[in-house]
């Protein structure tokens, strides 16, 4: 345990200064900006809708889930999978790090956990500041009734299965970006994975949910049919979450099994 | 067994069905600055890695400090401190961050850092992206890496590298004070034996992946031959000179004759014979063959 922890601890060092880490925190502050001013310049518009409080939220918050479900999302797991090993590639310090006394399962969980960390704060912070940046503009804008309902369950709910859903990916990513150091490979099969993920999952083949990166878009797309009938009663553990965790677990033991054998040379 | 920090017998390794190692028996004495010498692609930095069990060698084949290697393997790292190939230097992190980064996996105070870096001469250059470091900061941050954790084992893959002359001085000298000093065990590898020459208690020449001599620095000295080189004028007679009395020349220059070395008196009487015979001799000396041409010697006939 001590090890694992001495690891992770190291991979925070190593990457604070690192784009991979401060997109974890950007990413999140940009999208909810952007959506959060788009909103505060369009008050008018909005207001004369007169949505009631539950479909305004939904489509506030739709507007970062969707743009993070469907396109960041893949794409920003693949990024930090390449990110957590690619330092160790750039620099050559492979041979380094497993010369040190620690056991190398400790090692190479250690960075799995820190991308799946990078990955949760992300998100997390994609939640909360969603949440925060909704009752700033009703503060800034009282006719908007964002205050007349609580969106937390929703959210969390939706976070929480975007989350698991893209463990599936991360783990597979994981893989590639340990085998290989270029940027090219990983990234090229992942975008051919989600390209290939989101047609499966919006033509909704009866198998889509086996490719690991149709995942986050089928998980979501459920959210969205839930939404219409009762928003609260969606359940997080669906089939698609299982198996992307099925896919998570498998591929982190066969990652490590890659790590054991892999000469370093 | 128990006298030897690095013990290896029999050992074979090979990357698929190319041999790398073959039937190496390596014993480092404790306390010894052990120079492992061969060419490019002898075997050297595959022997290093396979002591830091970054390529897994065959049960009961290593040993370091008497235990196996594979069952305790974070036992023995634990007490190794090495530099392998290029220094493992994250380009992005301040020499001092790479230190402290080291601190922290190895679990030692962050105060160790500041410690090393002055240790290598780098305490100016501690904030400073190390990634812009020059080639001798970097082999010399390397080397701070390696002894961090002050281990009592240091094995580096020819930690001279990229450094200038004064550098190589300074590790030089870093070496020897570690070994008598401190009485760590150090493993320097290297493609030059001059190198090595100024360093090494023990010595052990390594090609295509077999082990061809083993010992001490003196017992490496008395496998050369000592030669006789004359000075002298008139060097085509006085060749012939020489060969009519007896003697074999090795090698002949336009100004040099070579003969083997037998003992003080009979160069004495050499002498004795040139003079007399009227040729000047400018000067008569020993020559040990260079441990250089005795490397090339030993590496060629394998």
């Amino acid at each position: 345990m001590r090890a694992l922890y001495i690891s992770l601890v190291s991979e925070f060092y190593k990457s604070r200064k690192t784009l991979a880490f401060w997109a974890a925190i950007l990413l999140p502050v940009i999208v909810c900006g952007l959506i959060s001013f788009g909103f505060y310049s369009d008050a008018e518009k909005i207001i004369a809708k007169h949505y009631p409080p539950m479909i305004l939220w939904a489509h506030y918050s739709g507007a970062a889930l969707g743009v993070m479900g469907f396109l960041i999302m893949p794409f920003y797991v693949i990024f930090m999978a390449f990110s957590v090993n690619n330092i160790e590639h750039k620099n050559d310090t492979w041979k380094m790090l497993f010369a040190q006394p620690l056991n190398k399962f400790s090692i190479y969980a250690a960075k799995y956990l820190y991308a799946v960390l990078l990955i949760f704060i992300c998100l997390f912070l994609f939640a909360t500041l969603t949440y925060a940046f909704g009752h700033l503009l009703q503060v800034l804008i009282p006719k908007l009734n964002f205050n007349q309902y609580n969106p937390l369950n929703i959210l969390v709910n939706s976070y929480a299965k975007l989350f698991l859903s893209s463990l599936g990916i991360l783990s597979l990513q994981f893989i590639l970006s340990l085998l290989w150091a270029d940027f090219l490979k990983p990234m090229g099969i992942g975008f051919i994975g989600t390209i290939m993920g989101i047609i499966t999952a919006n033509v909704g083949w009866k198998y889509a949910y086996l490719n690991p990166y149709s995942l986050p878009t089928l998980a979501l797309r459920i959210t969205k049919v839930s939404k219409n009938t009762d928003p609260l009663e969606f359940p997080i553990f669906t089939q698609e979450i299982w198996t992307s965790l099925i896919y998570a677990v498998i591929l982190f033991i066969v990652g490590y099994f890659i790590v054991t054998k892999k000469s370093i040379k | 067994m128990g006298n030897y920090a690095i013990e290896t017998v029999g050992l074979n390794f090979n990357f698929g069905n190319q041999v790398i190692v073959k039937n190496l028996s390596l014993q480092v004495p404790k306390g010894s600055i052990y120079g492992f010498l061969g060419p490019n692609g002898a075997g050297k930095t595959t022997t290093i890695k396979i002591l830091l069990n970054l390529l897994k060698s065959p049960s009961d084949q290593v040993f370091i400090f008497g235990k196996e290697i594979n069952s305790n393997r974070i036992a023995s790292l634990k007490r190794i401190g090495a530099l392998v190939e290029q220094p493992a230097i994250y380009g992005h992190l301040t020499g001092k961050e790479n230190l402290i980064n080291r601190c922290i996996l190895l679990g030692i105070k962050k105060t160790k850092a500041d410690e090393m870096l002055s240790l290598v001469g780098l305490a100016e250059a501690a904030n400073k992206k190390a990634g812009k470091y020059s080639l001798g900061m970097k082999q010399r941050l390397g080397i701070a890496q390696a002894l961090i954790s002050d281990p009592e084992l240091l094995l580096l893959d020819e930690p001279t590298n990229g450094l200038d002359p004064n550098g190589i001085i300074e590790v030089r000298n870093l070496m020897i004070d570690l070994a008598t000093k401190h009485q760590k065990t150090i493993l320097v590898s290297s493609h030059l034996l001059a190198e090595i020459e100024r360093t090494a208690t023990h010595v052990g020449i390594i090609n295509k992946g077999q082990l061809l001599f083993q010992g001490t620095i003196n017992e490496l000295h008395l496998l050369s031959k000592p030669m006789l080189e004359i000075e002298v004028d008139k060097i085509d007679s006085a060749s012939s000179l020489l060969t009519r009395s007896g003697y074999e020349i090795m090698a002949k220059t336009d100004r040099i004759i070579t003969i083997p070395f037998t003992s003080s008196q009979k160069s004495g009487e050499l002498n004795t014979l040139l003079i007399q015979n009227g040729f000047t001799v400018s000067s008569l000396y020993q020559q040990r063959k260079d441990l250089e041409n005795l490397f090339l010697d030993i590496t060629k006939t394998n």
